[in-house]
């Protein structure tokens, strides 16, 4: 599978496994839910990659765990749902989470800039996108007016 | 007014290619319709009845003479010849075509203009007082706020998908001309008990199907914590908005749901997180508030003697100015509308030429800038005594100076059924009826100060709710009928009105409205005003003369 990682096209093999699925030989993530009821179990594996966030989700469930978790998956159920915006951003500001961060699901390319500001450093999109086409959305702004968890620097200070 | 460095300038340049590229995709089958309507909707772009509608962000209603020509050539050029002014303080082109509207987008971005986040579920263009920086009763100026506001909310890139679209007032005076309280965040501009200016912060109030008044979450915020606390506000709603049921999804609904208690501690502990990170810069501040000092006034124009002169001669320049004309902060000045409520003419809206008027009296007489009000007029903010007598007749001349400021026939009205997809009636014939019904001017006068506001349906763009006389347009079995409602406003006292009674057809609106008023003359005392009239006597006898047949 391809997908974007810190702004380039990489192959990358993991697995989103469903609440019910046996955990497989080769690298996984799974949902929240799951996490918080079988993370022993799922830890002794040594193939657990990630833990999935969506909108409802609370990021206190995997606080504790976040060095243990080498990716957090933020869903996109909807394109309109925006509640992984403030995930992703909450992860990176307040919870100092520096492993990768991904967004999967029916997020669009006109959406990548803005999940770039918030703190998402991979882009795993529905099957059919164009990613040549998705890693310009990276520089469709050179400007911002407000701080954000990529640290650029927004416009107040660069006018001083 | 603001100026554009060449950051803002960057950024809209950049918005332009952004929407010309999703345009050009969307048109070859690139993006699907569902892809591309949130994406068209953060630009202003709605897929209306008859074509597209484009609604065109106007910063807190202000506009320099070059902005206003530039609204005048997109009407003349890409649409109609007119343009439709909003309870937003925006423009609205009800006939662009949809692959002409990066090029307006482009002509707009060369005066300093845009259509960002005019629509869609982000944060929507601040709206403030029009009168701002010229009234007598101001504590503040709120404009160089609502600056920042729009500048922290454009393309603010955790807030472009919240559960509903969002909307922000200031205010800096006394009396509240912006409707401060029926917006998700209202913001006051107040005194502390040590004599600090901050703001008081309201949030959940809001028009459309389930209409609130909003409530106050914070009696004081220091003014440096501004966008932190606006932040914190908002990620509160993003993450825990409703996103089930479209109409329950603004924040008023979970302000409601959650309780006043519960949800200022929501935002209280969020703001605690972020609100030192946040501190607002002084010179950043600073340097906006540079872009609102005052223009140089002439010392000498309370000299002037033609101007009492001219109103002793002229009983229809008398009552101009006694109606369109308020006082100004500066001895010799007064700011003047101009009215966008002629007979004949659907409430707000403006023909190229008459925009081009307007544009050559701001350079001729108010410091070449002007303001939309959302009562859905314009004004011109800084006029000398001594030259309201040539305004009035330029005018005049074009028709836009009816003196009906704040009176029965000053109308909000949403485009309706002409226009809109939404709306199940049509407004603008209701209005212009009622209006007809009210052509005796001295008649008019009499009835004072009345705010008459129409929807076209209950999602409340025109802000019946809050009208001293609501009215709303309501389908009964594919007919159009309308519900009306008594006692609403938006001001300092803001309150919902009450239902009148059963909705009346079409044909017996305005003679409804004429019942209504007349009450109101046997029954006011004094001076009362009708707003204080219903207050003291109530629905009852208004409810007995207007069905006192059926």
């Amino acid at each position: 599978m391809q997908i974007i990682k810190d702004g380039k096209i990489t192959h990358d093999e993991v697995r989103h496994l469903s609440d019910d699925e046996v955990p497989t030989s080769t690298r996984f993530t799974v949902s929240c839910t799951r996490w918080k009821s079988e993370k022993d179990a799922l830890l002794t594996t040594g193939n657990l990659l990630g833990v999935r966030l969506k909108g409802g989700d609370s990021i206190a469930d995997i606080a504790d765990d976040l060095h243990q978790i080498g990716l957090v998956v933020v869903e996109f159920p909807a394109l309109a749902d925006g509640r992984s915006f403030s995930l992703a951003r909450l992860l990176r500001e307040r919870f100092g989470y520096e492993g990768e961060i991904r967004a999967t699901g029916d997020f669009i390319r006109d959406q990548v800039y803005f999940l770039a500001r918030v703190g998402v450093n991979a882009f795993e999109p529905v099957a059919v996108t164009d990613l040549e086409n998705l890693l310009t959305a990276f520089t469709d702004f050179t400007v911002n007016y407000q701080a954000a968890a990529d640290n650029v620097k927004p416009v107040y200070r660069q006018r001083r | 007014m603001y100026q554009y460095d060449q950051y803002d300038q960057t950024l809209v340049n950049e918005r332009v290619a952004q929407f010309r590229d999703q345009t050009r995709r969307f048109l070859a089958g690139e993006l699907s319709e569902d892809q591309f309507r949130p994406l068209r909707l953060m630009n202003g772009l709605y897929i209306q009845t008859h074509a597209p509608m484009l609604r065109v962000a106007i910063p807190y209603g202000l506009l320099s003479s070059q902005q206003l020509r530039m609204l005048a050539h997109i009407a003349r050029h890409y649409d109609k010849g007119y343009g439709h002014f909003t309870t937003r303080q925006n423009i609205q082109y009800n006939w662009p075509k949809l692959e002409e509207v990066p090029d307006i987008l482009a002509d707009l971005a060369t005066v300093e203009m845009h259509a960002i986040q005019t629509s869609g579920n982000c944060i929507r263009n601040t709206t403030s007082d029009h009168l701002a920086g010229v009234c007598v009763d101001e504590l503040e100026d709120p404009r160089p706020w609502c600056e920042i506001i729009r500048q922290w909310s454009t393309l603010h890139p955790e807030f472009a998908f919240l559960p509903r679209k969002f909307k922000i007032a200031v205010s800096g005076a006394a009396k509240d001309r912006a409707a401060t309280q029926v917006h998700d965040i209202g913001l006051y501009l107040v005194n502390n008990a040590e004599g600090e200016i901050g703001f008081e912060v309201l949030v959940g109030g809001g028009l459309g199907r389930t209409p609130i008044i909003g409530q106050t979450i914070r009696p004081f915020l220091e003014k440096k914590h501004l966008l932190s606390y606006l932040e914190a506000i908002l990620r509160v709603y993003n993450l825990y908005g409703r996103r089930d049921n479209k109409y329950k999804a603004r924040i008023k609904i979970l302000l409601k749901e959650t309780g006043i208690e519960q949800f200022t501690r929501m935002v209280e502990e969020e703001w605690l997180h972020i609100r030192d990170s946040l501190e607002m810069d002084q010179e950043e501040i600073d340097r906006v508030k540079t872009f609102f000092t005052a223009p140089a006034y002439d010392p000498n124009a309370a000299h002037d003697t033609s101007f009492e002169l001219h109103q002793a001669n002229e009983k229809a320049f008398a009552d101009w100015v006694r109606v369109n004309t308020v006082e100004h902060r500066v001895a010799g000045y007064r700011a003047a509308f101009v009215s966008l409520k002629a007979p004949g003419i659907p409430p707000g809206d403006m023909t190229d030429a008459q925009m081009e008027i307007v544009a050559d009296l701001a350079d001729r007489y108010s410091f070449g800038e002007l303001r939309v009000t959302h009562t859905q007029n314009l004004l011109l903010a800084d006029i000398k005594q001594g030259e309201l007598y040539e305004l009035w007749q330029k005018l005049s001349e074009a028709n836009l100076a009816t003196a009906n400021i704040g009176k029965a026939t000053d109308i909000i009205c949403c485009p309706g059924l002409d226009f809109c997809s939404l709306a199940n009636s049509s407004s603008i014939p209701v209005a212009l009826e009622i209006a007809q019904h009210l052509d005796d001017v001295d008649y008019l006068y009499d009835l004072g100060d009345i705010r008459i506001n129409i929807s076209g349906c209950m999602n409340g763009c025109g802000h019946h709710t809050v009208g001293h006389i609501g009215i709303l347009g309501v389908d009964k079995k594919g007919e159009e009928w309308f519900q009306l409602t008594l006692g609403g406003s938006s001001s300092n006292d803001a309150s919902l009105g009450e239902r009148l009674g059963p909705s009346v057809p079409k044909a017996d609106v305005a003679s409804t409205v004429d019942t209504i008023l007349k009450t109101y003359l046997e029954l006011r005392e004094g001076e009362e005003s009708f707003l204080d009239t219903v207050k003291r006597i109530g629905m009852a006898p208004f409810q007995e003369k207007v069905y006192a047949n059926h």
